[in-house]
């Protein structure tokens, strides 16, 4: 078997693909439903009905994408100029961490000033973390893939001292938590009494921006060339070190975004089970969306559409939620083929 | 004649999507032939010698070797059936011995140690039959680029090949080892090898086949005995039309627009500068000729920007440079035009209308508060693209997808719009078709004839003899005094390449 790169791959193959990709990936993990001993056809069923089947499904399905969209942007934008941040984990508990500690009452502002103080400084936090990174990268050659994935330990253990430490709410029983942010902190539900909060607005717009600079400004014109080829991006004189540390500063920022949506809009408060592996989902939710910001929309409600419809499935059918994961990741790998096969054709011989 | 048949390709087709790259190509090799595969980059002879020797399973049509069918895609089979193909790039492993890389992958696996000793008096015959001399026990990393050129012959004479393919073998060498090289397959010959040979150049083609085939656009264009044709109408062949050699009018030499004073640099794909002085006027054109790999790329990085210097002074029209870099170049009217046109001068994912304005995207005419302007890049494109008789579906199309001649004239409009001071065209027209070859060297001149700077590096000394006005020699990252046009002989030349004691010697 050997690949040959197609010419110029066709639109229609290009969105084809995609869909190509999730029908494989419900062949595949048919089988393991078939081993868990139920009917495949049911339990995707289940699983539809469980993310998009009623109001409250829906709703649940979109406060579920909404820290995806944070991090499939933060990913997509960083694996647009080949910066391979694995780290939008920790990214997003240190987006967490600045909201809790300025959101708990130590800025006593209204909330029309106070939500935005504390999303800059989010996203600044969650920049400088992957600037390190960054600039390792750039100065030593130090590999992003390593420095960024293990950043994700080192932060959660940080977390894990400061929710034991300075951060510990004295009203939490003794349970490692933060104490709640103030009501100008929090950001308000869009309808009443129901979990989805404005953070699904701010992620989408968010994405809307994105977009914007990836198509239209010079900034994401000077990530393209970069991440397409840095030597020629190089040559043409594109400060191809500065350009990265911007994208750092961006994806890094996004990321932190989802970390404060999370505390600000959800939760309330910062505990270490924040994030279920929201960052390294976003890396699927990117790739989904062949690191299209718009995509990335689409990709997020996807992916938490079959985590809340596993769920809802779990609970009926006897096949464990974790079918949730192994459908994510197969799509994942779905995905990478199918962007292969866009790309280049498979000779058999 | 079917007896001393060794070869014969029946309508061998191959599509790449929409592009045919090869059309319904015929032809036989004899034994104890030389066949020159003559035509312009993209005319196929690439692909189909990678047909050939199994790299591409052609759409159609079929390859016999010595009578038996060879299996499709199979470079093994063509390997064993005595096919052997020094490729352009040379496949040999630097860190391991001359001996090792010929034996490599002739004895089995199972056997704990390499036989040297048979392998060695195996190499030495070899050598001496066919005059390639070269050490059996050195480290390949150690040779000249001809030596490594031998042992890739060696390699495939040691499978026992008796047919050799050698794809532009004469890219790299000096005058002097490249006449070495005919000499070899004189030999070759006359022991009853065939021979393909695939070039471009028309002085070479004429010197060693016997037989040429002249390729254009995927089909076979014609098909000339050597004795009986000319380099006219083989060139005639190759473009489907006359070509006229470039006209040079008088210029009045005018002030020194750039100026390197004792500049040296790291070293940098291969040799580094060693303290060079060097002036390039207005209205004139400097030739820089050089075997590979002597100091040409580390020069052409420096004046790009994309090295600095480790020591020395730039000075741009009698001005001393500060910072340098790729910005602050084009910032003093330095146009690039750089050797590597696929990884260097092109993003190739991106489109054209990307690629035209990437060393100005920051300037008012493209960009404001930011944001591109995406209406005033898509217009640049479409007038270089009118301009410069650019071949291209649309500003929209990816650039990774025109023709090299195409590529490369979009990259002379970027360079040449903004009416530079100074031009640098690296190897502007390797592996161009004559077409766009011609128009290369006329746009050099007429940038002369308006008064810009031009330095042409290139390894084609005929090139260089027909534009230069003024010529020097780099060998081993110094660089010879210059000397007039037509001062100095080919041969002269070719001697002041080889350097003292350099690789000429070995020959």
């Amino acid at each position: 078997m050997r690949l040959e790169p197609k010419p110029a791959p066709s639109l229609a193959l290009t969105l084809l693909f995609p869909i190509a990709a999730i029908v494989a990936t419900l062949l595949i993990t048919s089988l393991l439903v078939l081993a868990a001993g139920a009917s495949p056809l049911s339990v995707f069923y289940l699983v539809a009905k469980g993310a998009a089947g009623s109001q409250f499904a829906l709703l649940e399905t979109l406060t579920r994408a909404t820290p995806l969209i944070f991090t499939g942007l933060a990913v997509a934008v960083a694996f647009r100029a080949k910066l391979w941040n694995i780290g939008a984990e920790a990214q997003l508990y240190v987006g967490g961490i600045v909201t809790v500690v300025l959101g708990t009452g130590a800025l006593p502002l209204p909330s029309v000033i106070l939500i935005p103080v504390i999303m800059l400084a989010a996203m600044l936090a969650g920049g400088l973390l992957l600037l390190g990174p960054a600039v390792l990268k750039t100065r030593f050659g130090v590999d992003e893939v390593v420095t960024t994935l293990l950043l994700n330990f080192i932060v959660l253990l940080f977390v894990s001292m400061l929710l034991e430490g300075v951060l510990k709410d004295p009203m939490g029983l003794g349970w490692p938590q933060s104490q709640k942010v103030i009501a100008e902190a929090q950001l308000p539900r869009i309808i009443q009494g129901k979990r989805l909060h404005y953070g699904f607005v701010i992620a989408i717009v968010s994405a809307i921006v994105v977009w914007v600079i990836m198509k239209k400004t010079v900034l994401g014109y000077e990530m393209r060339a970069v991440g397409h080829n840095p030597e020629g991006a190089r040559f043409v004189g594109i400060p191809v070190n500065r350009v990265l540390m911007k994208t750092a500063l961006l994806s890094g920022g996004l990321a932190a975004l989802a970390g404060f949506s999370e505390v600000s809009g959800l939760k309330g408060n910062l505990t270490l089970d924040l994030s279920p592996g929201y960052g390294y989902s976003g890396i699927v939710v990117a790739m989904l969306a062949m690191l299209n910001p718009l995509g990335v929309i689409a990709s997020a409600i996807f992916v938490a559409g079959i985590f809340v419809g596993a769920d809802a499935m779990s609970r009926t059918a006897k096949v464990p939620s974790y079918i949730a994961d192994v459908m994510v990741a197969t799509s994942l790998l779905t995905m990478v083929v199918a962007i292969l096969l866009t790309r280049f054709k498979v000779r058999w011989r | 004649m079917a007896a001393s048949t060794v070869l014969r390709l029946s309508g061998i087709t191959k599509r790449f999507g929409p592009l045919v790259a090869n059309d319904a190509i015929s032809f036989e090799l004899e034994r104890g032939e030389v066949i020159a595969l003559l035509g312009e980059n993209g005319a196929g002879k690439t692909t189909l010698m990678n047909i050939l020797f199994g790299h591409y399973v052609a759409d159609e049509g079929t390859v016999e070797a010595f009578g038996k069918p060879l299996p499709p895609g199979d470079p093994r089979a063509a390997l064993d059936a005595g096919i052997g193909m020094v490729h352009q790039h040379f496949t040999l492993a630097d860190n391991m011995t001359v001996l090792e890389n010929i034996a490599l992958g002739t004895q089995s696996l199972w056997r704990a140690r390499l036989d040297r000793s048979a392998a060695r008096q195996r190499i030495a015959q070899l050598s001496t039959d066919f005059g390639l001399a070269v050490d059996p026990a050195a480290t390949v990393s150690t040779l000249s680029v001809g030596e490594r050129q031998r042992v890739e012959i060696l390699k495939a004479l040691y499978r026992d090949a008796r047919v050799l393919i050698l794809d532009e073998p004469t890219a790299v060498l000096t005058p002097a080892e490249t006449d070495a090289l005919f000499r070899t397959l004189k030999l070759l010959v006359a022991k009853g090898l065939s021979i393909i040979f695939i070039s471009h150049k028309l002085n070479e083609v004429m010197a060693v086949s016997d037989r040429v085939l002249v390729l254009r656009s995927g089909r076979l264009a014609g098909e000339r005995e050597t004795k009986s044709t000319d380099r006219k109408q083989l060139a005639a062949l190759m473009v489907g039309q006359e070509v006229k050699p470039a006209e040079v009018s008088q210029v009045q030499v005018g002030a020194p627009l750039l100026m390197l004073d004792r500049v040296s640099t790291a070293r940098h794909n291969g040799a580094g500068l060693d303290e060079v002085s060097l002036t390039l006027s207005a209205g004139e054109i400097t030739g820089l000729a050089g075997v590979s790999g002597n100091g040409q790329a580390a020069l052409a990085a420096l004046i790009a920007g994309t090295r600095r210097p480790t020591g020395g002074r730039i000075s741009v029209a009698g001005h001393a440079v500060g910072d340098w870099s790729p910005r602050a170049a084009l910032g003093h009217g330095i146009a690039r035009i750089p050797e590597d046109r696929h990884a260097v001068a092109t993003i190739g994912d991106m489109s054209v209308t990307e690629n035209v304005i990437a060393e100005r995207y920051g300037s008012t005419r493209f960009s404001r508060m930011g944001f591109l302007d995406w209406k005033a890049a898509r217009a640049f494109a479409e007038e270089i693209i009118a301009d410069y008789d650019v071949k291209c579906p649309s500003p929209e199309a990816r650039i990774r997808l025109l023709s090299g001649g195409n590529m490369q004239k979009l990259i002379l409009g970027r360079a040449l719009d903004p009416e530079p001071a100074v031009i640098l065209a690296s190897q502007p027209t390797r592996g161009l078709d004559v077409g766009a070859v011609a128009y290369v060297h006329r746009m050099l001149l007429a940038a002369r004839e308006r008064g810009a700077a031009v330095l042409l590096i290139s390894e084609d000394l005929e090139e260089i003899l027909a534009l230069s006005d003024r010529i020097v020699v780099m060998s081993k990252g110094r660089l010879s005094p210059p000397s007039a046009r037509g001062e100095r002989t080919i041969r002269e030349l070719g001697e002041l390449m080889a350097g003292h004691g350099g690789e000429g010697q070995a020959a």
